[in-house]
């Protein structure tokens, strides 16, 4: 009697399901729509757009995944990876005058940067204790700031101050460095073209491992089997795996482009392993901690633990792995700017971060790829259809600036707005 | 030493090395022989014309929206007023004035809406503020290259779109700047655009005292208690936030006028930093704010920036950044500082 109550209601709720879906997710659903309006217009190819999608993937998405720990902490969006992103830089630069290349470059590299990167996110993260419920402004100061000391160092003290000896990197005067590095005899693809699959391959594998997941879930589900909408999910990872091979095997038999993608394997792999740790982490006393936290501080100091301390592990965390993403973004750039990579990067991941549906107080690993997904797409193909549309590249470019300030400023109002009514209803109660 | 204490914590630890900062730099200048009048009237002239966008930060800090990060949007319509002038082809007070009295309504509309928004966020203004100047000064980037300006002056001569900055000269450059001024030795004075500043200074100042003024302070101070007292919280938030923005527009006309260019697409973008920076070095908080800290912040705060320059130049020949780089790191750290005066937000 009772799970035929229970089929009953959730056949019922089918409908107003998928629109309350809808509507929590307008942020995604619009931007998917704006992405295949944008795709559309274009003219890209399948392929093209594919393979510039791949590169951008493995570039960026390490540093959104940075992203997710802070918020669990209830910190927010944590603009200050900017700081993590300019320790790797520092580093790159230093290993780049070194002359270290490849992998031996890139472990060096790692060695340097961790310990400065965990020095920066302990400061700010006392610096976020003493602002708290401004975390989210004092990031984007800070960002600024630190800013202005990194150009201190990297223009003004090095070579005047700071012995170093290096005509291709620094200026003719002696004193701070070009405003561009090349890592083209150094990291560059160190990590990327340690190991490449064709995409086809990569696909397959991909969906052989999404299939296994559903396996997995289905044996690990059995007991709870047919309780709650969780049972569906199994199914989905064995379709969606499932339909990616068999679409692979569509494609090998056609000469399309997309079989002469290549995927870079380890940076994939790597991405993939901050997935996994990022889930695992949430299960650990830690990352429970971090969630007591982050839902109220005042909770979580009375059950003894040490809010103050969590938030700035939270911090020290996520500053390490936005340096660690930055050290992947720049040996797949394999040249940068020498005061400019670094200073969107908060900006940028924290936009697609939002696209990808994710709030101030809830953020998930599909969050952050989809929104990665998407915020790229657009990258890729708004110059492009601002040109077919209006005429001018300039303006795509425009509008997809606009769009990203705009989605960062609207979803940071609508997580306000609904504490305030959240608010009033419980002082109403 | 307990006077010193109590003196020390009035005046605060940033101010003093801000103040040493300059002093340390006018003393560098005088042993470089740079020419110090010049450095005083530079001075004189960058307080006079960043004045008003600094004064435009007291009625959104007295009201209780915080830092008013969202200047931009007054900016913008500044900035649309400024291009309307030359549109219909005004010159000198004129064009100064019907650009002021055509931002008006628009900022006064822009600023009310703000202040709707701005209700709805209690708690977060200073992020969101943040995020919707930038989102403001990206969307008129795409206004300034499809809006139907025809004027040749204001025009690529080449392709769509407004020029990227637009020269004033001829039309009302420095118009504010040279009238009245006068010489004391070799200091100039920019008599108009000192007095223009002061006068709105005096605008707000009285408004301050108005039961209109004390009111919105009240609601700002204490906002429970003022409702307690049968104020509108909300009505004095956004009669805020709307002076705020007007003040921003009239301040970026004046601003312009004195450099002499209308800069347009991404100038605006972080023209509220400098403004924040300024009248928090002149002893503002994030709750507190006097007309003396606009004076005095604008004053110490483009000082610094004036002297540095050259200075910084004549110690290291080819280095010209560093005075940018100071720039950065003071106000920035500035508002970092104060952003840890909130007090935990407990």
């Amino acid at each position: 009697m009772d799970e035929k109550l229970k089929i009953v209601i959730q056949e019922d709720s089918l409908g107003t399901k998928i629109k309350k879906a809808l509507v929590s997710n307008m942020v995604t659903v619009f931007f998917v729509i704006l992405c295949i309006i944008g795709y559309y217009y274009s003219g890209l190819t399948f392929g093209f757009l594919l393979n510039d999608l791949i590169t951008r993937m493995v570039r960026n998405s390490f540093l959104v995944l940075a992203l997710l720990l802070p918020v669990m902490a209830g910190m927010g969006l944590n603009f200050a990876i900017v700081l993590g992103a300019m320790c790797a830089q520092a580093a790159v630069i230093f290993v780049t005058h070194w002359g270290v290349a490849g992998l031996p470059g890139i472990g060096l590299t790692v060695l340097l940067t961790t310990p400065i990167a965990i020095l920066l996110g302990y400061l700010t993260g006392q610096l976020f204790n003493k602002a708290k419920g401004q975390e989210m402004i004092g990031g984007l100061i800070l960002g600024f700031f630190s800013n202005g000391i990194y150009q201190l160092i990297f223009l003004i003290l090095i070579g005047s101050v700071i012995p170093f000896n290096n005509e291709t990197l620094v200026l003719s005067t002696g004193v701070g460095l070009r405003s561009t590095i090349d890592l083209k005899d150094g990291l560059r693809y160190a990590i990327d073209g340690a190991w490449t699959l064709p995409f086809t391959t990569a696909a397959m594998a991909f969906g052989g491992l999404t299939i296994l997941h559903g396996i997995y879930r289905y044996i690990k589900g059995l007991p709870s089997l047919g309780i709650g909408p969780k049972h569906k999910k199994y199914l989905l990872s064995g379709a969606s795996g499932a339909a990616l091979i068999g679409w692979v095997f569509y494609i090998q038999s056609t000469s399309s482009f997309v079989n002469l993608i290549k995927v870079p394997m380890v940076t994939a792999i790597l991405i993939g392993l901050m997935c996994v740790f990022t889930t695992y982490f949430s299960r650990t006393k830690l990352g429970q901690d971090f969630r007591t936290v982050g839902q109220d501080r005042h909770i979580a100091d009375v059950s003894g633990i040490n809010s103050d301390k969590t938030r700035l592990t939270a911090m020290i965390l996520s500053t390490v792995f936005a340096s660690w993403g930055h050290i992947i973004f720049l040996q797949n750039l394999g040249t940068f700017s020498t005061y400019g990579s670094h200073e969107q990067i908060g900006f940028y991941s924290v936009a697609a971060l939002l696209i990808g549906g994710a709030s101030v107080t809830n953020a998930k690993i599909s969050h952050a790829l989809l929104g990665t997904l998407l915020f790229h797409t657009l990258f890729i193909v708004s110059p492009l259809a601002g040109r077919n549309l209006f005429g001018d590249a300039q303006l795509g470019e425009y509008f997809r600036v606009f769009v990203a300030y705009g989605v960062i400023g609207v979803s940071l109002v609508m997580h306000a707005w609904r504490k305030q009514i959240e608010g009033k209803k419980r002082l109403s109660q | 030493m307990d006077k010193v204490k109590v003196y020390y914590n009035k005046f605060g630890l940033p101010r003093i090395i801000i103040i040493s900062f300059l002093l340390f730099l006018l003393i560098a200048a005088v042993m470089l022989e740079i020419p110090i009048s010049a450095l005083i009237s530079d001075a004189l002239v960058r307080t006079g014309m960043n004045g008003i966008l600094v004064l435009s930060m007291v009625p959104g800090i007295l009201a209780g929206i915080g830092l008013n990060f969202g200047i931009p949007i007054g900016i913008v319509c500044g900035l649309l007023g400024g291009l309307m002038a030359i549109q219909l082809n005004l010159y000198g007070f004129t064009a100064i004035l019907v650009a002021v009295l055509i931002s008006l309504p628009l900022s006064l509309v822009a600023g009310y809406l703000y202040g709707l928004l701005l209700n709805r966020v209690k708690g977060s203004e200073m992020t969101i503020a943040t995020y919707i100047g930038f989102s403001i000064v990206s969307l008129m980037s795409i206004g300034w290259l499809v809006l139907p300006f025809t004027s040749e002056e204001m025009r690529w001569p080449i392709g769509t779109g407004l020029r990227t900055t637009i020269t004033l000269q001829g039309r009302f450059e420095r118009i504010l700047n040279q009238w009245g001024a006068f010489k004391i030795g070799d200091v100039v004075f920019p008599t108009g655009l000192i007095l223009f500043m002061l006068f709105f200074c005096l605008l707000v100042w009285l408004f301050l005292r108005s039961r209109l003024g004390t009111s919105m302070i009240a609601a700002g101070d204490n906002p429970k208690f003022a409702t307690a007292s049968g104020i509108n919280v909300n009505k004095m938030r956004i009669i805020g936030t709307m002076l705020s923005t007007v003040l921003s527009a009239v301040g970026i006309i004046v601003y312009s006028q004195s450099f002499g260019f209308i800069q347009l697409y991404q100038a605006p973008m972080f023209m509220s930093f400098a403004a924040v920076a300024a009248i928090l070095i002149g002893g503002a908080t994030i709750k507190k704010a006097t007309i003396s800290n606009v004076i005095i912040g604008a004053f110490l705060f483009q000082s610094v920036l004036v002297v540095s320059l050259p200075v910084a130049n004549k110690i290291l020949a080819d280095v010209s950044s560093l005075a940018e780089i100071a720039r950065i790191v003071i106000s920035n750290g500035i508002i970092l500082y104060a952003l840890t005066q909130i007090g935990g937000g407990e």
